[in-house]
């Protein structure tokens, strides 16, 4: 029989480490975006190119091959990090490549009026920027970003290959020690849809709203 | 980091590029046939269909591909039968692939105008033909950058066959690295990386290309 006396808990228990992995991951992602999306725009080749590199590289290889690169390499140079950091900033460089691109097509999609206006009304460039277009192109943003937040949820389950406890790893577990494979792997599947298929409509319904307010 | 180390991880890297171009492909096949009765399925009249083949699709993607590949290889069981890895690999990633895609046409049918339908109509043209001759063409226009950017990501995704033993670019990088541990262990995966990034590449370019050149001739 189905022990979801036994399952639940232990599936629980991973799950927040699951939503732990993907808070930290997103926030520190789209900062870490910000910035790569600013400096793929920047003028200075030396600021640009490495950037570009790094964002290209970033969404050009697997997320899975990046969480080895980090779990492997980081003790190569001396950095000693418990599986749980090494999956944080494996996940964290693959959220920050993604979204530093739709940050930044967010922010060329605010029309030059914008700051052609904030220049003739003598605002400073900085303040033109902070106050002007990063908001708006922030907006612009916004359903990408939501549906990236989505997919870097899915993308902690990958943390279960560098033995991180998240929700994955509680599921191999507890199907080894039940041999219920099929039922606890569905039932795994089904927490993580139930999270992200309900947050995937609601990114959709705010995509809409979002639409509706430029018309 | 010796020189020796570096050449045979590449040689072992390089023995498990076929595998990783297997399982893409194969699934991608899944994938762009099994999606067209999805895409059906998702632009049906009849409510009901729409709403559960809607929520299987959401419910497909919604659901991690590690997920996907241990519930097909370790949960499935048909008789005394287990699918291998290879097969399960194909099946899940290629279930995966067939909800992208379905989505994916169901957005290009979505963008071809109205009144080709039923200009298609007036003209006497039946569902069939309208479907195949008239409709299909124009969508397949607007959703092959994207088919061809989903690609990509399959091809990423199809790493993830390593962790049920598929013998694939990753899972041969792994082996190395547990029986390099020390400094070595490392190098297989950047060159796992450079080989991804490399067979990509010619995949992005031309997908931008076609881009450009389907908008022109929509435009015209």
């Amino acid at each position: 029989m189905i022990d979801l006396a036994v399952y639940l808990p232990r599936l629980g228990q991973g799950l927040i480490v699951s939503l732990q992995l993907t808070a930290l991951s997103v926030v520190l992602g789209y900062v870490i975006g910000l910035f790569f999306a600013l400096g793929v725009s920047a003028q200075r080749g030396w600021v640009r190119w490495p950037c570009l590199v790094l964002v290209e590289v970033g969404r050009g290889i697997p997320a899975l091959v990046v969480l080895y690169i980090v779990y492997f390499g980081l003790p190569v140079l001396g950095v000693l990090f418990e599986n749980f950091w090494a999956a944080v900033i494996g996940l964290t460089f693959t959220a920050a490549a993604y979204s530093s691109e739709m940050i930044r097509s967010g922010i060329q999609s605010v029309p030059a009026g914008q700051r052609e206006a904030s220049a003739a009304l003598g605002l400073s460039r900085t303040t033109t920027f902070v106050r002007v277009v990063l908001p708006q192109g922030m907006r612009a943003s916004i359903p990408a970003l939501m549906g990236l937040a989505i997919m870097s949820f899915q993308g902690t389950s990958l943390a279960y290959s560098i033995s991180v406890n998240e929700l994955m790893s509680q599921a191999y577990q507890v199907s080894t020690i039940t041999f219920q494979y099929l039922w606890v792997y569905a039932l795994t599947g089904l927490i993580y849809a139930a999270i992200a298929v309900p947050a995937t409509w609601l990114s959709v319904g705010v995509e809409r709203r979002l639409n509706r307010g430029y018309a | 980091m010796g020189g020796v180390d570096v050449s045979a991880a590449m040689l072992l890297v390089l023995a498990g590029l076929p595998m990783t171009l297997l399982v893409t492909a194969l699934a991608y096949a899944v994938g762009l046939v099994l999606g067209i009765p999805l895409m059906l399925g998702l632009r049906s009249r009849i409510a009901p269909l729409r709403l559960a083949l809607r929520l299987v699709v959401d419910i497909i993607r919604g659901v991690p591909p590690i997920v996907w590949l241990f519930l097909i290889y370790f949960g499935v069981q048909l008789g005394t039968i287990r699918f291998d890895s290879l097969s399960a690999a194909v099946i899940g990633l290629g279930v995966i692939s067939s909800a992208y895609l379905a989505e994916i046409y169901r957005g290009a049918f979505a963008t071809v105008a109205r009144g080709q339908g039923e200009a298609a109509a007036a003209l006497g043209l039946g569902r069939v033909t309208t479907f195949a001759r008239i409709l299909a063409p124009q969508a397949f226009r607007t959703a092959l950058p994207s088919m061809a950017t989903f690609l990509l990501s399959l091809l990423k995704d199809s790493s993830i066959a390593s962790t049920i033993g598929v013998a694939d670019m990753v899972f041969q990088a792994t082996m190395f690295a547990r029986q390099n541990p020390a400094v070595a262990g490392i190098v297989p995966f950047f060159l796992a990386a450079a080989v991804y990034l490399v067979v990509s590449i010619p995949i992005a370019i031309s997908a931008r290309r076609l881009d450009t050149r389907l908008r022109k001739g929509a435009v015209a």
